[in-house]
């Protein structure tokens, strides 16, 4: 493994700027750099990063186009296995997939596959086509219930195969957690996602916003009334989860959900323009240690907060990826690792006035094979702030399955379905955060687009059972 | 987009619209409400359904103009669309999935204070519609104020009318006109249901709660989604935190922490009146304002 080049950097707004807006922080590479970074791959014959791809990119593959200055072959090559390269190529955790399975890693830091993956995405919305594809229709109708990667996956592979689909959103804006939680500075709308999902759009899928399946319409009436032939539920793990803890319910205590909600969807960084408002705290202590803590903690440095994570484990266990905790640490965020919140306290009005928190230690590994915390005792301290962000976690909203006989769930509330999407219920069949529990949106997309399989084989396997129902 | 397909002043600074939306129309019940965003750049809104109509698939709305967003939605003129509508949303009312003859057998009573008036009269109708009596008090600061009260009677077996200052009917608050029914006029009611200001909404409590009649209120939390994955309208019911959006908007009244819900509510308060100084003057600036 002889004279590898070191890793190429990429160009990144300056942390003090950064700090004080919602612009991108990183700026990619350019053609030269992505193609000094692709002569790095060592093309191996059993390449573990393609392995160690939840979707199979060919990933040495796409990485020899680039090299040869053939970006429409690379894109191409991406294709066949992802949907949204331009996104995942942002907000993958590569250090546990792909790149975390680099040869090169080993001695080298490995190859920036991620940055390639982003820089042939964005190049294909730069320069790929922008007609509506033709697609010789096959006359039966698939429903998609939400628009995050899970959906936007599935109905993009049945579009292609000719199916007329449409996308249900509860929303006013597509997307799902791509639009109203991971933010601007890392995942830019208008620029990236709008864009994807317009790529979609071109395929001729339908998208029909501000419904909520179970209230303005539910599974049953999409299959009976309206004639579609299968629906896939996309809906995500959208309900935030509270600590219940004392004074949670204080002015100046928010979900992540909200606070970033606020932020992304409702424009509230950009007061100026929009009118919705979003508390600017002077002194904000964020509760969590996943990419939803990262995400709120820099969104409140850059409203301009003192802001803080308060996490009950160490730095080893954070689980969100390992450039955003990077750069929260460049950005003057701080870490109070080891802490747990105990109480949340207020002043005579009702607001917050500080977080009571107990400092931890690490114990015997879990079920999970993490070192659990466990309380020191007598370390109770007050951690003074104004406002409080719960980011634990988020789990699936139990509005579907209420609504619809026959849709069985876990313990945890999410949707029981095979490997393949099928759920408990004939012609139903679920995938993404809804059926996993929160997870990433490589997974999501994974699952989209095996549940469009499954649901293609359905429809097949009906057909001569079902008259095609047309409306 | 969804047209405004009528659009009347009931009082000043009160609005009706019936707003074109046939998806929410067809799964509307009683006690729902819908998010209202009027512009690309406005907030959600919450507002109930004050009256809905399957065939003409249209949802009626009735607004109060307090900030910014309710302002820029009482702008839009008759025939123009607003940029998104989403529903029905929440729990519908209880009643509507109580055995009907059991209601009749009940002495119901609806308490509405302000623009509250205008998703009473629905339930009312409904009951009505369903063979079932109520009894209706409309409370307001003066007769001006008063929305809504021909529909109501229409809809009520009796009607009352409250004004702070005796300007119509009893003269005082909702609560004192209850208690002169119950305690003078020796009128009995099985349950109360109050729909209003947060304030009002807690002196029902308070009063019923001194009077032995169980008590329903429909809580206007701050929201965001209205779908329960944000938390903002979180508010407690006996000692539990629920969602208003989800597990509400109406809750038995006496468990409701109103001080809490009340300080909730005030969390933006400040920067709600900045931006609508901001936004009268930039109005008045460019000569919008008449
Ligand atoms: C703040 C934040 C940061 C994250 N950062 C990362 C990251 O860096 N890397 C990564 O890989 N993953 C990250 N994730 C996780 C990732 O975004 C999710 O795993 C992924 O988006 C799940 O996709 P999905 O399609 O299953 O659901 P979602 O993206 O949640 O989309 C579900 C959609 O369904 C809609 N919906 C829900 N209920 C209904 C209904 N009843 N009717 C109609 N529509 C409905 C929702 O409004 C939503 O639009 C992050 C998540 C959050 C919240
Ligand atoms: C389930 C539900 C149903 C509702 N139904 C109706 C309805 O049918 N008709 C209607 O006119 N309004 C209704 N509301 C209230 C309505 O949503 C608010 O008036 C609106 O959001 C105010 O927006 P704004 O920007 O105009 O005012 P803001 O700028 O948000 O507020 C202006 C002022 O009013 C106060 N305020 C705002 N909202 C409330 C509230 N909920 N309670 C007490 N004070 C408040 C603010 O603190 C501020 O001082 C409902 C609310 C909920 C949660
Ligand atoms: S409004 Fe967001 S959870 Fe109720």
């Amino acid at each position: 493994m002889a004279n590898i080049i070191s890793r190429t950097p990429v160009r990144e707004q300056e942390p003090a700027t950064r700090a004080a807006n919602f612009e991108e922080v990183c700026y990619g590479f350019n053609l030269e750099e992505a193609q000094r970074e692709a002569s790095r791959c060592l093309h191996c014959r059993n390449p573990r990063c393609v392995k160690a791809c939840p979707v199979g990119i060919q990933i040495p593959n796409f990485i020899a186009a680039i090299a040869e200055g053939d970006l429409q072959m690379a894109a191409n090559i991406i294709a066949e296995d992802s949907l949204l390269p331009s996104i995942c190529g942002r907000v993958c955790p590569q250090e546990s997939q792909c790149e975390g399975s680099c040869i090169v890693g080993i001695k080298n830091e490995p190859v920036a596959i991620g940055k390639l993956e982003r820089f042939v995405g964005d190049w294909q919305l730069e320069n790929g086509t922008a007609e509506k594809a033709v697609i010789e229709p096959n006359g039966k109708k698939v429903a998609v219930v939400g628009s995050g990667p899970a959906g936007l996956a599935c109905a993009a592979d049945l579009a292609k195969w000719g199916y007329e689909v449409t996308v249900f959103e509860a929303l006013h804006r597509l997307g799902g957690v791509l639009s109203y939680g991971i933010p601007e500075f890392r995942l830019p709308k208008e620029r990236i996602v709008e864009r994807e999902i317009a790529k979609v759009e071109r395929l001729g899928v339908k998208f029909e916003k501000n419904i909520i399946v179970g209230r303005t319409l539910t599974i049953d009436s999409l299959l009976d009334e309206e004639g579609f032939a299968a629906v896939f539920i996309g809906s995500g793990a959208g309900l935030p989860k509270f600590m219940g803890i004392e004074g949670e319910n204080l002015n100046g205590v928010f979900s992540a959900n909200e606070f970033l909600t606020r932020i992304n969807l409702m424009g509230a960084y950009a007061p100026e323009r929009f009118d919705t408002p979003v508390r600017r705290g002077e002194k904000v202590a964020v509760v969590g240690g996943g990419n939803v803590a990262m995400d709120a903690v820099r969104s409140a440095k850059r409203l301009g907060a003192d802001a803080y994570i308060i996490y009950r484990r160490s730095e080893a266990e954070l689980p969100a990826r390992v450039e955003e905790v990077h750069h929260a640490k460049e950005e003057g965020v701080q870490f109070a690792m080891l802490t747990n919140p105990v109480a949340v306290v207020g002043d005579e009005k009702g607001w917050v006035r500080a977080l009571r928190c107990v400092r931890m230690e690490l114990g015997e590994p879990d079920e999970s094979g993490r070192r659990s915390p466990v309380v020191v005792e007598g370390s109770e301290f007050e951690l003074e702030c104004d406002t409080v962000i719960m980011a634990l976690g988020t789990s699936p909203n139990p509005l579907i399955a209420s609504t619809t006989e026959g849709l069985e769930r876990n313990r945890r509330g999410c949707l029981v379905a095979s490997e393949e999407g099928a759920t408990t219920r004939e012609g139903v069949f679920a995938g993404g955060d809804a059926v996993t529990g929160a997870a990433t949106v490589i997974l999501a997309m994974g699952a989209g687009r095996k549940a469009a399989k499954a649901i293609h084989d359905y429809i097949r396997s009906t057909v001569d059972r079902q008259p095609t129902k047309s409306k | 987009m969804y047209q405004i397909l009528r659009k009347v002043k009931l009082a000043e600074n009160i609005y009706l619209m019936d707003i074109h939306a046939p998806r929410v129309a067809h799964s509307a019940h009683p006690g729902q409400f819908v998010i209202v965003r009027a512009t690309k750049e406005g907030e959600r809104i919450p507002l109930t359904i004050s009256d809905f109509d399957t065939e003409r698939g249209s949802v009626q709305i009735v607004v109060q103009t307090l900030g910014v967003s309710t302002l820029k939605l009482c702008e839009i003129a008759e025939g123009e669309c607003i940029e998104d509508f989403a529903g029905p949303l929440g729990r519908p009312s209880d009643f509507v999935y109580e055995n009907v003859e059991d209601l009749k057998a009940k002495r119901l009573l609806f308490i509405a204070g302000g623009v509250g008036t205008a998703p009473v009269y629905p339930q009312v109708k409904w009951l009505h519609e369903h063979g079932v009596e109520a009894d209706v008090i409309i409370g307001a600061k003066t007769k001006e104020l008063l929305i809504l009260t021909d529909e109501m009677r229409s809809v009520a077996s009796n009607l009352y009318i409250a004004t702070d200052d005796g300007s119509e009917g009893f003269k005082g608050m909702v609560t004192g006109c209850l208690k002169e029914l119950v305690e003078v006029q020796g009128k009995h009611y099985d349950t109360v249901i109050t729909i209003g200001p947060m304030i009002m909404m807690k002196f029902v409590a308070l009063t019923t709660k001194e009077l032995g009649i169980p008590t329903i209120a429909s809580l206007n939390s701050l929201m965001v989604d209205g779908t329960g994955m944000c938390g903002a309208c979180r508010v407690s019911v006996g000692g539990k935190t629920k969602f208003t959006c989800v597990d509400g908007p109406e809750f038995d009244a006496h468990e409701v922490d109103f001080d809490e819900a009340m300080r909730r509510s005030g969390q933006y308060r400040t920067e709600e009146q900045r931006r609508l100084e901001r936004y009268k003057d930039h109005k008045c600036r460019i000569g919008l304002d008449k």
